[in-house]
């Protein structure tokens, strides 16, 4: 393993971090929910009366986030996506994590953020498998195939 | 006043994403590259998260209401099986397929990349494709 020094970037991960887990804190204190992106998208397929409001107004909020940052970030200072994979290669990594998320019953925020932070050992062996097949995934892609 | 709360923090969470890197997926797979030229970063997002997170939660164990009165929704399930495994498998491997989790992926989509919107579009067609399959006993026969 060597370190990537050129890409590494530990005050703004770290900074951006620390957001998630404030607007993690102020999810489940202030509105009583688990902040998991996969649990709160896929509780609107299909919508039920009821319990579609604090969704959709979640994931507006999240839609609006580009926006604020252009208005909020340094000249200079916002990075556009580099998206590598072709369309073949994306189709399939969506529909792998749609299915993956939903039977596992969650993904990197719902069972990363929020489930390590209550100490929940089901979202650890989750996240271990998510993080695992993950690196397993960029192994073979990069240095086997 | 929920409404613009949960907006409110959608938008935070959306400004984590993008400030921490998370929704740049070379910056992704260059983290799950371990066995390359590793970008250690993410682990930063996900330290710094737990950090606040690891409070939060430890008050909210204690409370039974929200700040705004409502009920806390905290997880009741415990149970380790076969299906938390796979999905979280299958999860990690689209994961590390494109470098986009599900909140990087809309948040992505929202700043007009093409790519991100197709993999949203995907990432929901999975997700029925879980609902119908669930629906339908599928699951049951096949013992999964």
């Amino acid at each position: 393993m060597t370190i990537d020094w050129a890409n590494f970037t530990p005050w703004a991960s770290l900074s951006g971090g620390i957001l998630l887990g404030v607007a993690s804190a102020f999810f489940i204190l202030v509105n009583g929910r688990v902040l998991g992106i996969s649990g709160i998208l896929g509780g609107l397929l299909p919508p039920k009366l009821g319990d579609a409001g604090w969704r959709v107004a979640f994931l507006l909020g999240m839609l609006a986030a580009p926006l604020v940052y252009g208005l909020l970030a340094p000249e200079g200072f916002v990075q556009a996506p580099r998206i590598d994979a072709g369309f073949a290669t994306i189709v399939a990594a969506g529909l792998l994590v749609g299915l993956g998320t939903r039977y596992g019953s969650g993904c990197t925020s719902g069972h990363g953020v929020c489930g390590l932070s209550r100490l929940s050992p089901r979202s650890l062996v989750a996240t271990l498998a998510f993080m695992g097949a993950g690196f397993a995934m960029v192994f073979v892609v990069r240095h086997v195939l | 006043m929920h409404r613009i709360t949960e907006f409110f923090v959608g938008l935070l969470f959306g400004l984590g994403l993008l400030l921490s890197g998370m929704t740049d997926p070379a910056k992704v797979l260059g983290f799950l590259d371990l066995f390359g030229t590793w970008d250690p970063s993410l682990a930063f997002v996900m330290g710094g998260a737990i950090a606040v997170g690891f409070f939060a939660f430890a008050l909210a164990r204690k409370r039974t209401q929200s700040f705004l009165g409502g009920a806390l929704h905290l997880p009741k399930s415990t149970e380790i099986d076969k299906r938390l495994v796979i999905g979280g498998l299958t999860f990690g491997a689209g994961w590390g397929l494109a470098g986009f989790c599900p909140g990087p992926g809309i948040v992505s989509m929202a700043s007009g990349e093409v790519k991100a919107a197709v993999f949203v579009a995907a990432m929901v067609v999975g997700m029925v494709i879980f609902e119908v399959a669930e629906r339908s006993g599928w699951r049951q026969r096949m013992g999964v």
